[in-house]
Formats: structure tokens, C-alpha cells, sequence
């Protein structure tokens, strides 16, 4: 392995150099790979947490279990979990044990901020629509979801950020996407090429970051709020998943 | 089926190869608290400084800067502290102290923040200096705060350790990647386990002492309210 001195001009190297990108382990390939993991896997949580969390927040219940979710699976090594999946007998089935582990990674930080998102929605406001006559899926569909937008897109970010960096994971018990850039650096002591993987990856975790934080500002409903509104808003006096410190969501879990 | 059947038969559970592999099983053990406490603890020095730098001049490039970091996945992390460190434990504390700054700052910034005005007033009113104001009406007040960022960024660190296997210093980590590569399932399942384990006992640890330290908690406990 080079030292680091080295590892810049051999970096740009190995960007620069075309036979790197193409073909079937090139980075145009493991991109797209990753980019099918990541969607495939981001609706499969979307389905499954956001009505579930929708309808428990609606009828207020089941937030201890939301929250505890959370909390287990911050214990619970993202490795341990992709590598337990790929020798059961799902490991036989392709790409599936890396979409279940990343489905499993992305559903807490949905299910826990849109179940907290529409829980916490004013109580007033709702009592205000209920006396306009709303009820159930209206009140649902009309007040609480676009009073909980900001929590969603919250969830949604977090778990997006999570599924890009375990999908990165992925590549370890030799699954697919841009983690495997890294690992046959590795394998072959090329550091140019693990650092060249490893700059893909932040760059592409910090680009779908990016493009979240952009499609939650242009699709939320309260867009047309006034200023005043909005900085009450993120002075964070609004509904929010904070903890007992007031500190962080919780749930907040470091994506691997 | 008799004890080294289990051994044989590859199966989930095994008792002879916890028997069997103890030192092993310890020594990877000793190595995963080792990183993550480490990690924890440098991250503590490095969150302090940061905190109060962020109170002076502004809090907006010192969390921003933590968040990009956070954003950035393990393997990537630690692939790209390769060169800096080279094959090195250095490689995967460094990482996790940089992840840990993320809970850590925010945490205490958030603590800071919840010192009520009229607290610093008084004490300020009693004599206190700066610096007497900080270490001994700040900082206590702050505690619960800084503990709950504790509390995560320890369970993520031992649980993130695993991901250090890429370059051998992994802890139990790199008995899951070994096991892996041979297809042994008892070596993943009981090095996965004995992860979680150690995560949930720091966190009742790091609950317990904090109960321990902030005695003058425990009497509104009833009254707060915990989400």
C-alpha cells in the first residue's frame, strides 16, 4: 500500500482512466447497481412503514413500539445482520438477503418520524377540523399528513442515507453496488482504487442528501407559509421527535 | 447429537464452539470494547472544544461540517483513512471519533442551550467566573443532555466496530467476516450476539451512571416527560 503522499495523483489516476468506469465491474455498472438496491429497497420500506405509521399515529397508538424499534436497532450491527441473511437460506436468492437487510435498516426511521409527524399534530387544529366536520381519512389525508410533512421527508432522509451507506455494506459478503469497489481495492492492495471507491461513495451519500433536503423544501405544504411561520418552525416548536435532551430525533442511528 | 456434532454439522447454535473458542471469543471481545470505548472517549475531548467554539462564533459550520461527516458510510470512512494511517486500529477509532463528534457536539450545544438564562444570572449575581459559571453550574445542568448523546454514540460505536473487520481490526467484526468467508455459522451468530449484548449492557452502564451522577434528577422523575 502507497502512502499518502501518493494516494492523490494515484487517485486522480484512477478516475480519470476510462477502462475503470466501464464494463461489468466498472463504476458506471456499480453506480447503477447501487442506485437499484437503493430504490428497490427505499419503496419496499416506504410501503410497508408509512401507512402503517400514518394509521397509528391517527388513532394514537402503538408509539412505545415505534420508538423501541428504534432503539433495539441501534444495537443491532448492520454487518452482523447482512451477513446472518446472506449464509441463511435466503443467501441462495441473489440480491434479496441485501434488500431485506436494507429494507430492515430504512423502516424504523420512517415508521418512528411519520407515526411521531402525525401524533403530535395540534391537538386544537384537529379538533377545529373535526368540528368542520372531517373525520377519519379525511382528517388523515386533508390536516394531519401535511402538518407532519417535515417529519416524514425527515424519516425519508434518514432512511435514505441509511440505505445508500448499507448498501455500500452490501458488497462485504459480496453483494452488489459500489461497496465492491472498495473490497477488491482491497483484496488487490490498491489503495488508489479503495480510496477512489470509498470518494464514489461519500460523494454519492452526500449527493441523494442533497437532492432530499431539495425535494422536501419544493414539495412541502407549507411552502407558502410566512417567514415568521417557518422560523418558529425550524426553531423547532413545532412537532418534533426530540428526546428527553431535547437534543436529537430519536430516531436518530448512525447509517453504517 | 453429541457436543462436537454441533462443530460438524455447521449448525446456528453451538456450545462446543463457544467452549472451544473462548480466548478467541475474549480477545475479540477485548479488542471491540477497546476501539469503541477509545473512540468514545476521544470524541468526548473532541466535542468539548468544539461545543464551545460553536457557543462563541456561531453554531451553523460546526454541525454542518459533523453532518457531512456523518453522512459518509462506514466502509467508505474507513477505506478512505487508509492512506493516512495505513493497516492500523487508528484507521477505525479515528472513524468513529469522527462520527461520534456529530451526537456529541450536538447534544452539548442542545445542553448549553437549556441552561435557563435566570441560572447564569444568578450565579453570576453570586460571584461566579466564567469559568467557575461553566464547570459548575453549566456543566452539571447540561449532564442529562451529554449522557443521552453518550448513550448513542456508544451503541453506535460498538455496533460500527464490526465494519472495522475490512482492515482486521474489527473486534467481533472480524469473526463475522471470517466466519462468513468459511461459511461458519456459529462463529457470525455468536460474535453477533455477544455485539449486541455489549451494546445493550453499555447502554444500561451508561444509564446507571447516570442516574449516579445527577442525583437531583431523580426526584422529578415522575414528572418528566420522556419521548
Amino acid at each position: 500500500m502507497s502512502s499518502s503522499w501518493e494516494t492523490i495523483p494515484a487517485l486522480w489516476q484512477w478516475l480519470s482512466t476510462g477502462s475503470n468506469w466501464s464494463g461489468e465491474n466498472g463504476a458506471w455498472q456499480r453506480i447503477a447497481e447501487h442506485l437499484v438496491l437503493t430504490s428497490t429497497s427505499l419503496g419496499l420500506a416506504c410501503a410497508i412503514a408509512l401507512p402503517a405509521a400514518a394509521w397509528l399515529g391517527h388513532i394514537g397508538r402503538g408509539g412505545a413500539l415505534a420508538i423501541n424499534i428504534s432503539n433495539i436497532g441501534r444495537a443491532v450491527p448492520t454487518f452482523a445482520v447482512l451477513v446472518l441473511l446472506t449464509l441463511s437460506p435466503l443467501g441462495e436468492h441473489g440480491d434479496w438477503p441485501t434488500i431485506i437487510a436494507l429494507v430492515l435498516f430504512a423502516v424504523p426511521p420512517l415508521l418512528t418520524n411519520a407515526y411521531v409527524g402525525v401524533r403530535e399534530v395540534d391537538h386544537d387544529v384537529v379538533e377545529a377540523a373535526r368540528g368542520m366536520g372531517m373525520s377519519g381519512w379525511h382528517l388523515l389525508r386533508r390536516v394531519e399528513l401535511p402538518l407532519a410533512f417535515p417529519l416524514i421527508m425527515t424519516g425519508i432522509r434518514s432512511a435514505v442515507v441509511q440505505v445508500v451507506a448499507t448498501a455500500t455494506l452490501a458488497a462485504l459478503p459480496g453483494g452488489g453496488g459500489l461497496g465492491r469497489i472498495i473490497t477488491a481495492g482491497f483484496r488487490t492492495y490498491d489503495t488508489a482504487q479503495v480510496v477512489a471507491g470509498a470518494a464514489l461513495v461519500a460523494m454519492l451519500a452526500l449527493a441523494a442528501e442533497g437532492v432530499l433536503v431539495a425535494v422536501s423544501q419544493v414539495f412541502d405544504p407549507a411552502r407558502r407559509r410566512t417567514k415568521a411561520e417557518r422560523r418558529w418552525r425550524r426553531a423547532g416548536q413545532g412537532p418534533s421527535t426530540y428526546n428527553e435532551a431535547g437534543a436529537l430525533p430519536v430516531s436518530e442511528r448512525k447509517p453504517v | 447429537m453429541t457436543a462436537t456434532g454441533c462443530l460438524a454439522a455447521n449448525d446456528w447454535i453451538c456450545g462446543e464452539y463457544v467452549r472451544s473458542r473462548r480466548y478467541e471469543l475474549l480477545d475479540a471481545v477485548v479488542q471491540h470494547v477497546g476501539i469503541a470505548f477509545s473512540s468514545v472517549v476521544l470524541g468526548l475531548v473532541v466535542a468539548f472544544p468544539l461545543a464551545l467554539a460553536a457557543r462563541r462564533w456561531g453554531a451553523g459550520p460546526v454541525l454542518g461540517l459533523t453532518t457531512v461527516l456523518y453522512t459518509i458510510p462506514s466502509l467508505a470512512m474507513f477505506a478512505l483513512l487508509l492512506p493516512v494511517f495505513g493497516i492500523s486500529a487508528g484507521i477505525v477509532v479515528t472513524g468513529l471519533v469522527l462520527y461520534s463528534l456529530t451526537v456529541l457536539v450536538r447534544n452539548l450545544i442542545a445542553g448549553f442551550e437549556a441552561v435557563p438564562e435566570e441560572v447564569r444570572e444568578a450565579a453570576r449575581g453570586m460571584g461566579y467566573g466564567p469559568r467557575q459559571l461553566l464547570l459548575g453550574v453549566e456543566l452539571p445542568l447540561l449532564l442529562p443532555a451529554l449522557m443521552a448523546g453518550v448513550r448513542i454514540a456508544t451503541v453506535s460505536a460498538i455496533s460500527l466496530t464490526t465494519v472495522g473487520a475490512i482492515v482486521g481490526y474489527g473486534g467481533l467484526g472480524n469473526l463475522i467476516y471470517s466466519g462468513m468467508e468459511n461459511f461458519f455459522k456459529a462463529e457470525v451468530l455468536t460474535a453477533s450476539a455477544i455485539c449486541v449484548v455489549l451494546a445493550v449492557l453499555a447502554d444500561l452502564l451508561l444509564l446507571g451512571l447516570q442516574w449516579l451522577i445527577t442525583p437531583w434528577s431523580r426526584h422529578r422523575a415522575g414528572r418528566g416527560k420522556v419521548l
